[in-house]
């Protein structure tokens, strides 16, 4: 192989054949799908996230929950993610069409958020969660109690502080979320896939 | 000698033109390289560093999580993004850099030129390293794996490697006459695959905005390409160069070489869906990657028999030359992370690996126990090359090998064992979730306490290579050794 041309058409070729593969193949597949609408209502599947939810996709990917928490169901032969209650049916690709970026996700540090909103209901859980994770008993989550501001009352208390369990307020003062944090949990609140869809349907 | 079967075109090893004149043109060479490649090395390792303390803040967040919890830039997921990308751009890739420029001139037999541009080139690419991760502790991550530069990062990142990029081909094209020698083929590659794989997997992100899962397969295509055909092909090129260099023979196989390049080129390529087993999608997709990860044997195996077999018979060898030492452990440490890998594609074993430490382990072990060292053991033979003194204390060489040595094997063992006891807990649906947590917590803190060993080992090299820079190394006509008598059996020929 002495030759630079050969060589390097080589290199191109073995490249752009795998480019077009896994690149090109699954765009084209994938890359155009649209949301499955329900012929009664005009609902949308998967439903369009509201404002502040989007925002809280945002604030998701600036905290870095991808690097513990996956967002993906595999089906009954590859895991045991069904069995543990993470989701009513598998995850398919239309389950993420609006989503940039997409939290997959490659590891289970912590447990599988696709359906968390339908998990764990409540906002006020969520709040006290992501001030003192350690409330789960053993948990390794990191705190994110700078999403959180520590005030003091002026006049009525806020109908949005928070009350921690374990955790002792200074009197006169309060804890309530920032925007950040109102906005990552409706975020989490809207994590819900257990809708049906027809390549997807829950039984 | 078996290299006798190679047809006469492939006396192809780097050694043997010992003609005074050769000699002094090799000096030459290496002098023109100097600045750019001490450039290169010494930002790398700067970057080694803070990535080292970022690695273990991450590390020690991961079993004791009120550490350091109240501020918003050190939170787990920044830093532990911070310690990627300080690694895999600020190290990895900065070393990758220097030692194929250093390659690239030596086995082009021609004086390096236009250094200035390299220069601006490493200029612009730290300038995008900091200003990415200063992005990410800020906040800006995009939060895609390997991709987490804000989009302001970028596009410096993109520009330094664009001049590199042609610096390499311009460099190939004016080589002299002669055999194109395999270490060759993997530079060149290498250095025209990153630009296209780092552009095209931005523009698609950025510019044409691909989402959905769509953008998890470009996000692992490009995550697993940075890996198998920037890392890993320069890693084998120093290999290479550096096993038939020390001890003096050429490479056992004209063949296998190119087999093992050629394979490796069409295989590795395609593997980037064996990040996304049992996700959302198409199993044709997932498939193809599965198919052509267990295809890796071909070029793996084929590389280790290679090595292997120009290492007969000098095995002795490793106790005497520094660089020989790094070089083997990494080389040998390929073989294994790749069969590992290989493995770890199959469906059934990934369904206990897969969302586990059993992962990272994997990842350190190449990233680590292969790149890595193959870096260390490289620049041990390129530095006094361009300083004109030679390394300080074979101890200290010594303490770094051995910290480097137990420590990722230590990591690896102890993050292996997590993994596995998490994977199977996991995958049984009786166990309390939180078991699956607190059963690596014990294995956690041993990796800490690993990180603790490497980190050691990274300030002890740079160190000895602040040395180096002042000149503060030995004079003297021997290069240094592990043992202070040169070994009488075999021509150390090419120094270390
Ligand atoms: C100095 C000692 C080191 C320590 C303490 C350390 C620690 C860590 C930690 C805590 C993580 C996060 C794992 C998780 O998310 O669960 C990680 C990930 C990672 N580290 Fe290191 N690390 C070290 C050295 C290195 C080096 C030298 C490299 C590369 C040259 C490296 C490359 C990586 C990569 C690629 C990942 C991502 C792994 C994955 O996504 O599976 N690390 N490391
Ligand atoms: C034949 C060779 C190899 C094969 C088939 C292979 C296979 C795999 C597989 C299947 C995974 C995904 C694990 C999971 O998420 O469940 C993985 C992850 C990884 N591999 Fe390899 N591997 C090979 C060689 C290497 C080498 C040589 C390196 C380093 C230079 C490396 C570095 C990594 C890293 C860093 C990850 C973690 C990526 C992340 O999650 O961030 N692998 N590998």
């Amino acid at each position: 192989m002495n030759s630079m041309p050969r060589l390097f058409v080589g290199i191109f070729v073995v490249f752009i054949f795998a480019w077009v593969g896994l690149v090109a193949t699954p765009y084209l597949q994938l890359g155009n799908m649209q949301p499955e609408v329900d012929p009664d209502t005009g609902a949308q599947l998967p439903p369009v996230p509201s404002g502040l939810a989007a925002h809280g996709s945002k604030v998701y990917a600036s905290m870095g929950c991808v690097y513990c928490h996956s967002q993906q169901v595999r089906p009954e032969e590859a895991g045991a993610d069904l069995a543990r209650g993470w989701g009513a049916r598998r995850t398919v690709p239309r389950d993420y069409i609006r989503e940039k970026p997409v939290y997959l996700g490659t590891m289970r540090t912590g447990p599988d958020l696709t359906n968390i909103g339908a998990r764990q209901p409540s906002a006020n859980w969520h709040y006290q969660h992501l001030y003192n994770p350690q409330m789960v008993r053993g948990s390794i989550m990191p705190p994110f109690r700078f999403l959180f501001e520590n005030r003091k009352i002026v006049g009525e208390p806020s109908p949005e502080a928070l009350e921690i369990p374990g955790v002792a307020v200074v009197p006169g003062y309060e804890i309530v979320p920032t925007q950040d944090a109102r906005a990552l949990v409706a975020y989490l609140l809207s994590l819900n896939r257990n809708y049906s869809l027809k390549e997807a349907p829950v039984d | 000698m078996s290299a006798i079967a190679e047809p006469p075109s492939s006396i192809h090893a780097p050694v043997p033109d010992s003609a005074v004149g050769q000699i002094a043109s090799r000096a030459m060479i290496d002098a023109s390289t100097r600045l750019p490649v001490l450039l290169f090395f010494g930002a790398a390792l700067f970057w080694l560093l803070a990535g080292s303390l970022f690695g273990f803040v991450a590390s020690w967040k991961l079993h004791s999580p009120l550490f350091l919890a109240d501020w918003s830039w050190l939170t787990f997921g920044r830093i532990r993004s911070a310690h990627l990308n300080a690694m895999a751009y600020g190290w990895a890739s900065q070393a990758a850099i220097g030692v194929g420029i250093w390659l690239m001139a030596r086995l082009c037999r021609a004086p390096l030129k236009s250094a200035p541009v390299l220069m601006i080139a490493t200029g612009l690419w730290n300038l995008g390293v900091a200003i990415g991760i200063s992005g990410i502790l800020a906040g800006d991550s995009q939060s895609i794996e390997w991709l987490e530069f804000p989009a302001y990062a970028t596009p410096l990142l993109f520009l330094a490697y664009g001049l590199i990029a042609i610096w390499a081909v311009i460099m190939f094209a004016s080589r002299q006459v002669g055999h194109v020698y395999v270490s060759q083929w993997y530079l060149l590659a290498a250095f025209f695959w990153f630009p296209w794989l780092y552009g095209t997997a931005n523009i698609l992100i950025q510019g044409i905005g691909v989402n959905g899962v769509a953008l998890g397969a470009v996000n692992w295509w490009f995550g697993h390409n940075v890996l198998g055909l920037w890392f890993t092909p320069i890693g084998l090129a120093a290999a290479y160069y550096f096993i038939p260099k020390v001890i003096g023979r050429p490479v056992h196989s004209y063949y296998l070489s190119a087999l093992g390049f050629w394979s490796l080129a069409l295989f590795y390529s395609w593997n980037g869906m064996h990040h996304l087993i049992g996700g959302p999608f198409p199993v044709w997709l997932v498939t193809a990657s599965i198919v052509a990860s267990i295809m890796m044997t071909i070029p793996v195996v084929t590389t280790a028999i290679n090595h292997h077999m120009t290492m007969r018979g000098h095995f002795h060898m490793l106790g005497l030359s520094p660089t020989l030492r790094f070089v083997v452990f990494g080389a040998m440490s390929y073989t294994v992370v790749s069969l590992q890998g290989v493995s770890m594609a199959f469906r059934s074993w990934n369904k206990l690996t897969h969302f586990t430490h059993y992962t990272v382990a994997h990842a350190h072990l190449g990233l680590y126990a292969f790149f890595t060292m193959i870096m260390f053991g490289s620049m041990y033979y390129i530095v006094p090359r361009l300083t004109q003194c030679e390394w300080r204390s074979p101890r200290l060489i010594k303490l770094h090998f051995w910290l480097s040595a137990y420590g990722i094997i230590a990591m690896f063992g102890v993050l292996s064992i997590a993994g596995l006891a998490q994977g199977a807990w996991l995958n049984d649906p009786q166990i309390e979730f939180i078991k699956t947590v607190q059963v690596t917590i014990p294995y956690l803190m041993a990796r800490s306490l690993s990180g603790v060993a490497l980190t050691g080992a990274h300030f002890i090299f740079a160190i000895h290579f602040g040395l180096m820079l002042l000149r503060l190394g030995r004079t003297g006509p021997e290069p240094t050794y592990f043992e202070n008598k040169r070994h009488d059996g075999g021509a150390v020929e090419g120094g270390q």
